[in-house]
């Protein structure tokens, strides 16, 4: 691929992450809350969201395709840097350097739980309560899906602060600091209802 | 009297202890050669290699070749002498001995490629400064008049940007500098803000945003956000970024959505 295109492919890569794969990350999490409301609730909401018209459609546009590119483009990005936080172990350069370590934890984290789920209920399976319990009763699971959860809540909360840098919404120290905190206290919500439904399949 | 004999004798023989990392030619494998320099008083880093340059014996006592760097201004502001000196990139003139932990590590700015021991080439650099056109054109055939006037304030704001001595210090620090990208670095970003910022220079400011937008451009930063903890003139170069990163923002619709306007 030319260089050149390099400027609009970055870009591209850096609003897909929000638009729409952050969302649906969120959206993704919120739905699995339902899990604390007991089998029968987050059965329900499963099988709205499983079976929402165009679903096909909806899977491979707003999930699958944004997903990919945004995974193996990002992974190209992740292996052009040459991480120095040993020379310089300011905040923004750990940030740096976590936002490449979790993408990469993600891309296997999602290609494995993809598996698990998704291509199970195609070849039959039935994706629901039951299922996810089954899985996260093995404490190895259970451990690499909290992982799962954090890395991703993570990458998406930084990813908003770099989002707003790298189109530059926030320009001044300042306003990136304060977008800092948002974007902390983003990380901790998201991480929060994430884990919270982990717990439930328990 | 006698105590201040033995005193000034003890300072007489006190040493500076330096590793320095030293390549004979561009493509020979570097290696690690320490020094034992005599101390004085308020020396820095160039006063230690010109000693070596003096009396080139390594700390073993033998008779070795002399280290070689490059110097010019020696008060910062040319920015030809920055080394990495116990593992953070400087310039090595402010470099005051005093202030390191012994012994003080010499190295070259390996993300240029190396000349001999401690002299890099920042060609790189001097080409990219061409490629962003950092200059305000005012040749022509006539004469072209004066130029509009810049507000005092905003010459003022200028001027730190101006500060920059392309020293490569911010290349250095960078992650996304190195052999697997183009990235110019962040002294390039901010170099395109300032010509942009001129009001003549501002003339062709979608020239320079079209050559960030291309290889080797804005987009190549990570925001790790090095380059502003580096910078020894304490240039705002992440928020350079930031203000190109917007400038190429709306370039990108102007230049999508097809507007004629190739400059405001």
């Amino acid at each position: 691929m030319s260089k050149e295109a390099d400027f609009y492919l970055r870009r591209l890569h850096s609003l897909l992450g929000i638009i729409p794969v952050g969302l649906f990350v969120a959206q993704h999490l919120v739905i699995n809350h339902f899990a604390t409301r007991g089998p029968e609730a987050f059965n329900n909401a499963s099988n709205f969201m499983g079976n929402l018209p165009f679903v096909l459609f909806l899977e491979w546009f707003i999930i699958y395709i944004p997903l990919m590119f945004h995974a193996f483009y990002g992974l190209y990005i992740a292996f052009t840097a040459q991480n120095n936080v040993q020379r310089y172990g300011t905040f923004r350069n750990w940030m740096f350097f976590l936002q490449r370590l979790t993408g990469i934890f993600l891309v296997i984290f999602i290609a494995w739980h993809v598996y698990e789920t998704r291509i199970q209920k195609a070849l039959g399976a039935d994706v629901d309560f039951d299922m996810m319990a089954n899985i996260l009763s093995n404490p190895f699971m259970l451990v690499f899906y909290i992982a799962g959860v954090l890395a991703a809540t993570f990458h998406l909360a930084n990813g908003l602060w770099s989002f707003c840098v790298t189109w530059g919404i926030t320009q001044s120290p300042r306003s990136q600091t304060i977008v800092t905190y948002v974007t902390i206290g983003a990380f901790l919500v998201l991480s929060v209802i994430g884990v919270r439904a982990l717990f439930a399949f328990v | 009297m006698s105590t201040t004999a033995v005193q000034e004798q003890q300072t007489a023989q006190k040493t500076v202890q330096f590793e320095i990392l030293r390549q004979d030619k561009a493509d020979t494998k570097p290696y690690w050669e320490k020094f034992a320099i005599p101390y004085r008083p308020n020396m820095n880093v160039i006063a230690a290699l010109m000693e070596i340059q003096r009396n080139p014996v390594n700390a073993e006592g033998k008779k070795t070749t002399p280290v070689v760097w490059d110097s010019n201004c020696l008060e910062e502001v040319c920015g030809a002498c920055s080394m990495v000196i116990n593992g953070r990139p400087r310039q090595s003139c402010t470099a005051l001995v005093d202030q390191f932990t012994q012994p003080i590590r010499l190295e070259p700015m390996k993300t240029f490629p190396v000349v001999r021991d401690l002299i890099v080439d920042r060609e790189f650099m001097f080409d990219s400064l061409k490629k962003i056109k950092a200059w305000v054109p005012i040749d022509g055939t006539y004469d072209l008049g004066e130029g509009p006037r810049m507000p005092e304030r905003k010459r003022q704001w200028a001027y730190e940007l101006s500060k920059c001595m392309t020293c490569g210090v911010c290349l250095e620090a960078c992650p996304n500098v190195n052999d697997k990208t183009n990235f110019m670095g962040p002294a390039l970003m901010s170099q395109v803000r300032l010509f942009n910022a001129h009001p003549t220079g501002s003339m062709n400011k979608d020239e320079r945003l079209a050559t960030v937008m291309g290889d080797g451009g804005i987009t190549e930063c990570g925001n790790s956000q090095n380059c502003v903890v580096a910078c020894p003139k304490g240039i705002p170069l992440t928020t350079s970024i930031a203000s190109i990163s917007r400038a190429t923002t709306v370039q990108m619709f102007k230049n999508f959505f097809g507007s004629d306007h190739m400059v405001d």
